[in-house]
């Protein structure tokens, strides 16, 4: 029986991509480790190697295929003494991955392992800054954010890019693809690996009367720059007495993959929100990211704004709006409902909608909010959905001591302690550095299952 | 201000320093050597005053004054031109006062004042003016460097011709951030000039004590950024260094670095007893390097001026300084209001 190679995926969150090049044709000899395919997506670029002796039989999919489907057999590897007749006698394949990735080439930046945590079905599109009969367009967050900088930097000449890898190399997680063409080295500017220095830079780029958008490779790193975001960029209006600005968006991933280990799974949310002088975004669809992310670069004020590496490539629709900004400090009703509200930003929003699903199964229906906005944190929506479901349980993949699903619930007893039916649950990241095995790691990240156990807990149901 | 005094030809810009200023056996013109004693001179007056306050109680917190460093801000803005931009530390008060900040208005911040340049929310370290290009001021050690070297980007991405003086100590010069802006600034060419204020001592611990190599000046060589060490305790010597490296800056050739050996007579700050240094390293380097006596005696020397024209410049000076200081203390504090006000700005 023939050998079928499948479609592989190069990342957890990866469902289709190009088939970009064969290397081998039909009928050619193989053995384990041959490059026999490379295929493409819009972050990263791989070999598919065989892993079995035999002879290539038939290619399934032809080089220059796009939208080819991760799993779907892309080739027939006949075993040796194998004839050729039994090409057409293959039965439907089991998905067995018989492709793996070559692995030095599926590292595009510090990232990227198989085996994915199942996601979270797409939002109902819904918000209300997006006015009926507007025609809409699927697309990634990736573009959406990616979208969001070039519009901006097309109509403001002091805007630009700078980070590690954002020019050439068209971004670690390709967010920045395109945009060293369109803008030139000026604009789109690759930073030494010195995030305390460019970022330091970059505040005072934006002293000097520029808008920067500094990109950290991820959100870890800033940790290296922390002082210049606080110190620097988030105090100084104050102690001018209001006569300086620091008009600068941080941006790119933050908190956890997949399979990264401790050191690059952390959630940065509570550290900013900590701030005066900061504000601090978190969106989850690609409409957000877009709406969102121009109004950052037009704030006057440093904005922290926390993507989601398992969200980039997760598509959503985004209304086509010629100049589509949405306000800060606004949160969003994802999902209406009346028996409990489910409080999340990022990616944390997607588990929370999860979790809606289920729980409508069993006839509750939950209310479902995306923060959007950290800080300023939206009490107005909070309290709101308090008052018309009272029992609110938050989820957020960071850690829960003084998080933010800790100061929400700080919030609702301060302003809406006789709404509350039930304590406030928190369903949180747990109080450990994130593993790297695959099944810790689940254990240390809140789960759909959690959120719903947490919203049945305070609705007093089983 | 030395109209009675001048011996300066007739019709020179004395805005402007004269290029003969630098040619090395020709005597400073006596305007200029007028000016840097008065600059200098109000520096020293002020901080003194500023003590004084300190030790009455009507200035708070950190106060890190500049005597004795004076000939090195003086110098250096002697170089520059409209346009140019300083950024410095927290021993700030002499850079304001060379940038052409009020003396009032720097002294209302120190007694945290509404009048202050930051409405009082600032204090000693923390005082800027956008209008003079002054751009702080900064607490944190090391930190004005990258931030430095940012101003100066944004002049290079500008094309506008300025140039940013980014101030810092000797111990600032063994920040990890310090080399992060030294290979930016290189790589890019930006137009800025690191002028390391040695003053000997990192708060308590002298060079020698915390720096493996103490020769500051050579601490771009790996980065390809020249440095020349200057004697900043002579305002003239500063000054034809400073207008050198401006112009390298200034013509695209990148970042240049200039290590002023330099000495502070008081403590790191005013909580300081200076205990680590003796009295007789302090008094000897106040009777023979006296930045202010040095330019006094050229001036005498030279004719420049008699010691009435310098007694006017001195009553003049102590006049300004205790305006405001009296303005300083007149100044109501901020109103309660102001707590909540300059967080963020609104979109």
């Amino acid at each position: 029986m023939p050998i079928e190679v499948l479609m592989p995926a190069l990342s957890p969150t990866m469902t289709e991509g190009k088939l970009a090049k064969w290397h081998v044709r039909e009928g050619d000899a193989v053995t384990a480790g041959t490059v026999l395919a490379e295929i493409e997506t819009d972050k990263a670029t791989m070999e598919v190697e065989a892993i079995d002796e035999g002879t290539l039989g038939r290619i399934l999919v032809a080089e220059g295929t796009e939208g080819v489907a991760v799993n779907r057999p892309i080739a027939l590897i006949l075993a040796e003494g194998e004839a050729a007749g039994a090409l057409d006698a293959a039965p439907p394949a089991a998905p067995v991955a018989q492709a793996v990735p070559a692995a030095a080439a599926a590292s595009a930046a510090l990232i990227t392992a198989p085996a994915a945590p199942a996601v979270a079905p797409v939002a109902p599109a819904g918000p209300t800054e997006i006015p009926p009969g507007t025609p809409m367009r699927s697309m990634t967050v990736r573009e959406a954010l990616r979208d969001a900088m070039a519009e901006e930097m097309r109509r403001d000449p002091d805007v630009f890019l700078m980070g590690e890898e954002v020019a050439e190399y068209q971004g670690a997680y390709k967010v920045s693809q395109g945009l060293l063409e369109e803008f030139g080295a000026a604009r789109v500017i690759d930073t030494p690996i010195t995030e305390h220095g460019f970022t330091g830079l970059g505040v005072g780029a934006a002293f000097g009367g520029l808008k920067p958008i500094v990109e950290f490779m991820t959100f870890n790193f800033s940790m290296q720059a922390i002082d210049q975001i606080v110190n620097s960029a988030a105090k100084t209006r104050y102690m001018s007495g209001g006569q300086m600005g620091c008009p600068i968006v941080f941006r790119g991933p933050n908190g956890a993959a997949a399979r990264v280990g401790a050191q690059h799974s952390q959630c940065y949310a509570s550290w900013y929100a900590h701030c005066p002088g900061l504000k601090v975004v978190a969106p989850y669809s690609a409409a957000d990211a877009k709406g969102l992310l121009k109004a950052a670069i037009r704030d006057p004020n440093p904005v922290v704004f926390l993507e989601n590496e398992m969200l980039y490539g997760r598509s959503f629709d985004v209304p086509e709006i010629a100049d589509f900004v949405l306000p800060l400090g606004k949160a969003r009703v994802a999902r209406p409902g009346r028996d409990v509200t489910l409080i999340g930003f990022s990616f944390a929003t997607g588990l929370a909608l999860a979790a809606a699903d289920e729980l409508a199964k069993e006839g509750i229906e939950a209310e479902v909010i995306d923060l959007r906005s950290i800080r300023p944190l939206d009490h107005e929506t909070i309290i709101a959905s308090v008052a018309r479901t009272n029992r609110v349980v938050t989820v957020e993949e960071g850690w829960a001591a003084c998080g933010i699903g800790a100061e929400i619930a700080a919030v609702i007893m301060e302003q809406a302690f006789d709404w509350l039916d039930a304590p406030v649950q928190r369903v949180a990241g747990k109080d450990v550095p994130m593993p790297y095995a695959a099944n810790l790691e689940k254990l240390a990240l809140p789960q759909v299952a959690d959120v719903v156990a947490a919203a049945k807990a305070v609705c007093y149901r089983r | 201000m030395a109209k009675a005094v001048r011996k300066a030809k007739a019709g020179s810009d004395s805005s402007r320093p004269r290029k003969a200023a630098g040619a090395p056996g020709r005597e400073i013109d006596a305007d200029q050597l007028l000016r840097y004693y008065r600059d200098m001179l109000l520096i020293r007056r002020f901080e003194e005053k500023a003590g004084q306050m300190y030790g009455m109680g009507l200035i708070g917190g950190f106060c890190h004054l500049y005597i004795g460093q004076e000939a090195v801000v003086v110098g250096v803005q002697a170089a520059l031109s409209p346009g140019d931009r300083v950024i410095t530390s927290y021993r700030d008060h002499g850079h304001m006062l060379a940038c052409g900040m009020a003396a009032r208005g720097v002294m209302a911040e120190l007694t945290g004042r509404r009048d202050g340049y930051s409405k009082g929310k600032g204090g000693s370290m923390h005082m800027f003016s956008r209008e003079k290009e002054f751009y702080g001021g900064h607490g944190i050690v090391g930190a004005q460097v990258p931030i430095g070297t940012g101003l100066a980007f944004a002049q290079a991405y500008r094309k506008n011709g300025g140039i940013t003086v980014c101030y810092f100590g000797d111990g600032s010069a063994n920040q990890g951030q310090v080399y992060e802006s030294f290979n930016m600034a290189e790589l890019w060419k930006l137009p800025v000039l690191y002028v390391i204020e040695n003053n000997q001592y990192a708060m308590g611990t002298a060079v020698g004590r915390s720096s493996a190599t103490v020769d500051l000046y050579r601490r771009g060589e790996s980065f390809a950024i020249p440095g020349r060490a200057v004697d900043g305790m002579d305002v003239v010597a500063v000054q034809r260094q400073a207008t050198e490296a401006v112009a390298w800056c200034r013509n695209g050739k990148g970042p240049m670095i200039l290590e002023m050996k330099t000495y502070r007579y008081r403590g790191h700050s005013m909580s300081d007893p200076a205990k680590y240094r003796s009295k007789d390293e302090v008094t000897k380097m106040r009777a023979e390097h006296d930045p202010i006596d040095q330019v006094r005696k050229r001036l005498l020397e030279s004719g420049g001026a008699d010691e009435a024209a310098l007694k006017e410049i001195d009553r003049e000076v102590k006049e300004v300084v205790s305006q405001a200081a009296d303005f300083a203390q007149a100044s109501p504090e901020p109103d309660p209001a102001e707590l909540w006000t300059d967080v963020l700005k609104s979109a």
